[in-house]
Parts: structure tokens; C-alpha cells; sequence
């Protein structure tokens, strides 16, 4: 774009400037109408909450019922379980994975040992690409009561074997650490990238300062992944009730299902095999509006504080 | 921090150092010993893995476990529907993507600010799960690999990750001197942008592959019939629900011994699934690790 261009353009219209570029439209096109189809279609059908859908009368045609699929899943046992479950399970998780991540991040900056840093790197990320189902498995695998090696320890030092998936004690512990182990490396990668921004000037200064590399990395390196963590925290707080469907549903058993059931599983379980589907939307309806409140609250109030925002 | 190392290293610098060495190497076991561990025991006599005595290396070496996950016909069918998918969702993928990305990364096209608000909306915005299927459904969708792949053909932060691409790597000069010799969008994408997008395509190519790979939420929602089940939902039949048909069945004459063998074996045949389950993902990684962490560090960037 050259300097001259600028003003001219300001004054042409729409298809003028269109010219010539109608073909990057076409471009866009087989995206635009596949989101509109599966994306937008399914949230102008969200109606079906206020609806009493019945197959045969379609998703258009159902009769209106108001909130009645609200109050009923309000008036119901499952409503407490599965929002209490839900928030502690993501609340839980976002509090101890966020810190492991910077930690993480700060730690892997400032390994003296390049060579060594990459390897713990690669290895760190490699947990990520495991899938949901393998990762859930291996676990299972592990914990087992009989065949399991936790429980081979456990009963080579004389105890007694422990049926760890049975326990709801411990299911939320599992899932959360299971899951720290697994995207740790992986979400650290964002703040090892940040640190790269660091000047090696504030810490020259810093060492000339009689500052130790402790202080340095606690004063100079964590206040600089501020802006970075905000965004993300921001984020994980938006989709805080959507906590992921396939790892709680792959860990379910009906020894845990007192904790285990989120509001997502119940959705599901609702929709799709009990068929109850404007009942199953009515909840999921309620679960997006939550997350979008509290997206919205939390971006408010990071805004007021530190000045971060996402808009 | 480079230019700081000829200053001396004061005394709790060296502690500072020291513990940090300690601690990485801690996780770094932890991660580690879990995945090795699995490869160990696929490997091992399954009445040594469940009596606790392969911990470093395999012991009683044997094939077997890989000898029934290759026996068990479910297995290997479901490997093969996802390779499938994966191919035909990738190329998808990429052929709805990369020219969207290309599209939008043009200051000068007028409707690059509704289209990606359009994207950005269904971000933050869905009609969850149940719409969803009602749709999938009635598009004639449901127990077709279509299900698996079409849905999510776009998705948004892929394409802002090729949006920014196209935004830093191609320069506007380009094609304003490309359009000066006459040379259209077009023609301009595909024989200019294209050709200098080899690491973009490889980045997308990895998140979308792994990603569909990897998946079983969608195939659990919009696919019932069990001869077009992707692996990972053989998987979650056998790992997850424990329902292992072995080829040997057991006589009522026989041992206990080796009734028991054959219950270890049955554990056993779940390492080696996670490891030929996995093998695509292996076989990759090492060469795309770069990339990966690349793909994080464009999308960070504020498009």
C-alpha cells in the first residue's frame, strides 16, 4: 500500500473496493457455510430449551413450554451435584495448573544447561499429544486394585491395595494431577516463548545491583509474564463450566459417579441416551450463559486492576 | 541473560542453580517414567508386569501382547476407519482453512472485519450439544465418516494462526506488484502464497491430524454402527470398559496357571494397544516438536 493510496481510499465505496478481490470472497466461502450450517443453525435451534421437542413435529414445530425445562432441572437433585461438581472440578483445576505452567516456564529460563533444557522440553510437551481415551487408560491401567504397579508398591511395603478409582475422594485429585502431568509442558510453552521478550539489560543492571539470579527471576522475569497471564487466566475463567466432557466421562464409574457427574456428562447422558433432548439443551443453555457471565465479570475486573483486557 | 554470564556467580547463585537442576530432574523423571513404563511392559511377560518386577528394562522379552492386539479384528479395522478420517478430515481441514487465512490476512479485502467477527462469535458463542446433533442429524450425517469431519472443517484458532502467518510472512508488496503484472488473487494464492507456505501448512496439518486422531467425542455422539468406529472408541471399549475379546479362550480343564496367564495377558495387550494406537503420533513427533511449539508462538500473537 503506498502513502497515496491512503486517502483515496477512504472515499470509495464498497464495491469499489470490492473489485478485484471478489474472488478472495470465494475463498471464504465453504467455511463460511459449513459454520453457518454447524455452528449457527445450532444456536438459533438452542429455542428447543423453551420448546417440548418432539420428534415428530421437529425442532420448528415443537410446542412452546417456557422455562419449564429450567425450573425442572432446577427442582431436581441433579442440578446442585452436577453445577457443585462441575465448579469445583474446574476451579480446582485452573488453581493448581496455572502456577505449575509459570513455574514451569521460569524454571526452564533460567536451567543454566541448553543441551538439558530441550530434553526436558520434549519431553514435557510429549504427554500432550496422548489422547483422552489412552491417557485415561493408562491411568486405570496404573491405579488397578490387582495388576496395577501403584498398588504393587503399595502392597511390596506392606499395605493394603487401594481401589483408587473407587474412592470419590480421590477422583478429583486424579483428575486434576493426572491432568498437570499431562499438559503441564505444553502450557508452559507460552511463557517460555514470553520470557524470550525478557532485555538481558534489566538483568545486567540487576546484577550489578548485587541481586541474586532468585531475586532476578522473582522481580524481573514473573512481572513480565503479567500481561500473559492475565490473557490466559481471563480465558480458562470463561470456560470455566465447560470443563472438558471426554476426560470426566472416560473416568466415570458408578463408584465415583457422586463426584464425577459435571454438568457436561449429565447433558449427554440426558440428551443422548435418555433422549430428553430440550430438557438436555435447557442445561446447556444454562451452562453457556454462566461461562459467558463470568467471561465477561472476570475480563471487568482484570480490566479495572491490572489494565489487561481481551477487548 | 547471555551477555550476563561472564559476571561471577555469586554463592546462592549456585544454590539457586543446584535446586533448580534438582527440581527439573524430578519432573522430568515423572513424566518420563510413566511413558517408559508403558513402553516396558508391552514388551514384558504379563506375570511379570502384574507381579511388580519390571521396573527398569523388559523382563521375560515377548511379542505376545502385540501378537493379540494384531489377533483382535475390532483393533485393526478401527486403525484403519481412522487413518481414514484423519486423511480426508486433514485435507478438509486445509483446503477450507488456508484460503480463508489467506483471505482474511488482506487489509485490503472490505470484508475481512465481518468474517473474522463472524469466526470470533463462535468462539465464545454455541448451540452445545444436542442442536449440534439435531443438525448433524438432519443433514443425513449420523453414522457417516462426514460427521467426524465436517463440522469442525474450520476451526477458529487454526485459522488465526494461518491468518497471522499470512500476515507477517507475506508482504503487501508482493502483491501489489503481482497485481500491476496482472496477476489475480487467485492465481496470485495458488502459485506465490501457497508455494512459501510449507511451514504454516505443517503446523495446521499436526494440530488438525492429532487432533482428529486423537478424538472420540464426536464419533461417541453421531456414530453408532461399530464397523465405522475410529480406533479410539475400540480403545475406550477395551481401556476404559474392560470388555477384551481374546482370541484364546479359557477351558474349564485347564490350569490355573494359565488361566491367570491369560488374565495378564489381557492387562498386557492394553500397553501394547497404547503403543500402537500412538504409533502414528510417534513416528512423527520427533520431526514436528518444532513446528508444534512454532504453531503455539504465532497464535499468541495478537491477530
Amino acid at each position: 500500500m503506498t502513502v497515496n493510496a491512503v486517502p483515496v481510499k477512504k472515499k470509495r465505496s464498497f464495491l469499489q473496493r470490492m473489485q478485484g478481490n471478489w474472488d478472495l470472497l470465494f475463498f471464504c466461502l465453504p467455511g463460511i457455510v459449513i459454520t453457518t450450517i454447524y455452528h449457527y443453525i445450532p444456536i438459533y435451534g438452542v429455542q428447543i430449551a423453551f420448546r417440548n421437542y418432539k420428534a415428530k413435529k421437529g425442532i420448528w414445530g415443537s410446542d412452546w413450554v417456557g422455562l419449564k425445562n429450567f425450573e425442572r432441572f432446577f427442582n431436581s437433585a441433579y442440578a446442585g451435584t452436577t453445577i457443585t461438581n462441575t465448579l469445583l472440578l474446574s476451579v480446582y483445576s485452573l488453581v493448581a495448573s496455572f502456577p505449575v505452567a509459570v513455574i514451569l516456564a521460569l524454571m526452564l529460563n533460567s536451567l543454566r544447561h541448553k543441551r538439558y533444557r530441550k530434553v526436558i522440553q520434549a519431553v514435557t510437551y510429549a504427554p500432550h499429544f496422548i489422547s483422552t481415551v489412552v491417557m485415561c487408560g493408562m491411568l486405570i491401567l496404573f491405579l488397578s486394585p490387582r495388576v496395577g504397579v501403584v498398588n504393587t508398591v503399595i502392597k511390596s511395603l506392606g499395605g493394603e491395595a487401594i481401589n483408587f478409582m473407587g474412592k470419590s475422594y480421590m477422583w478429583r485429585h486424579i483428575y486434576v494431577w493426572s491432568g498437570i502431568w499431562q499438559g503441564m509442558g505444553w502450557s508452559s510453552v507460552i511463557y517460555f516463548a514470553a520470557l524470550a521478550g525478557v532485555s538481558p539489560e534489566y538483568h545486567e543492571a540487576a546484577i550489578v545491583d548485587g541481586a541474586t539470579k532468585f531475586q532476578r527471576v522473582l522481580h524481573i522475569d514473573l512481572p513480565f509474564l503479567a500481561p500473559t497471564m492475565t490473557m490466559l487466566l481471563i480465558l480458562n475463567c470463561g470456560s470455566i463450566l465447560s470443563i472438558g466432557f471426554e476426560k470426566a466421562f472416560a473416568l466415570q464409574n458408578d463408584l465415583n459417579i457422586g463426584v464425577s457427574e459435571i454438568i457436561s456428562t449429565y447433558v449427554y447422558k440426558v440428551g443422548l441416551i435418555n433422549r430428553d433432548i430440550s430438557f438436555s439443551t435447557a442445561i446447556d443453555l444454562f451452562n453457556s450463559v454462566v461461562n459467558s457471565i463470568l467471561l465477561i465479570t472476570v475480563n471487568f475486573i482484570t480490566g479495572k486492576m491490572s489494565g489487561n483486557s481481551l477487548w | 541473560m547471555e551477555s550476563a554470564k561472564h559476571l561471577k556467580r555469586t554463592r546462592s547463585d549456585v544454590v539457586y542453580d543446584a535446586v533448580i537442576f534438582v527440581i527439573l530432574t524430578i519432573i522430568f523423571l515423572l513424566v518420563a517414567y510413566p511413558l517408559y513404563f508403558v513402553i516396558i511392559s508391552s514388551f514384558s511377560d504379563p506375570v511379570a508386569v502384574a507381579g511388580g518386577k519390571v521396573v527398569l528394562y523388559p523382563v521375560g522379552f515377548t511379542l505376545d501382547g502385540y501378537n493379540e492386539v494384531f489377533k483382535a479384528k475390532t483393533v485393526m479395522r478401527g486403525f484403519f476407519n481412522s487413518l481414514l478420517y484423519t486423511a480426508v478430515g486433514v485435507s478438509i481441514n486445509l483446503a477450507v482453512t488456508l484460503p480463508t487465512s489467506y483471505a482474511l490476512s488482506r487489509k485490503d479485502f472490505p470484508l475481512n472485519k465481518p468474517i473474522t467477527l463472524f469466526y470470533i462469535v463462535t468462539m465464545f458463542v454455541g448451540g452445545g450439544m444436542m442442536p449440534t446433533y439435531l443438525v448433524v442429524r438432519d443433514t443425513g450425517l449420523l453414522n457417516t465418516m462426514w460427521a467426524l469431519v465436517l463440522p469442525g472443517a474450520l476451526g477458529v484458532y487454526n485459522m488465526i494462526v494461518g491468518r497471522t502467518f499470512f500476515t507477517t510472512n507475506i508482504p503487501s508488496e508482493l502483491m501489489e506488484a503481482a497485481k500491476l503484472d496482472g496477476c489475480g488473487n487467485t492465481k496470485f494464492f495458488f502459485h506465490i502464497v501457497l508455494p512459501l507456505s510449507g511451514a504454516i501448512t505443517a503446523i495446521l496439518f499436526l494440530y488438525y491430524g492429532v487432533g482428529h486422531w486423537n478424538s472420540y467425542f464426536s464419533a461417541l455422539l453421531y456414530v453408532s454402527d461399530r464397523t465405522k468406529w475410529p480406533l479410539q472408541m475400540e480403545l475406550r471399549n477395551i481401556l476404559l470398559q474392560n470388555s477384551v475379546n481374546m482370541s484364546k479362550t479359557v477351558m474349564t480343564e485347564e490350569q490355573l496357571a494359565e488361566k491367570e496367564r491369560l488374565e495378564a495377558l489381557k492387562e498386557m495387550m492394553k500397553y501394547s494397544l497404547i503403543i500402537i494406537s500412538s504409533i502414528p503420533v510417534l513416528i512423527i513427533y520427533p520431526f514436528v516438536q518444532k513446528h508444534f511449539v512454532k504453531g503455539v508462538m504465532i497464535g499468541s500473537v495478537k491477530g
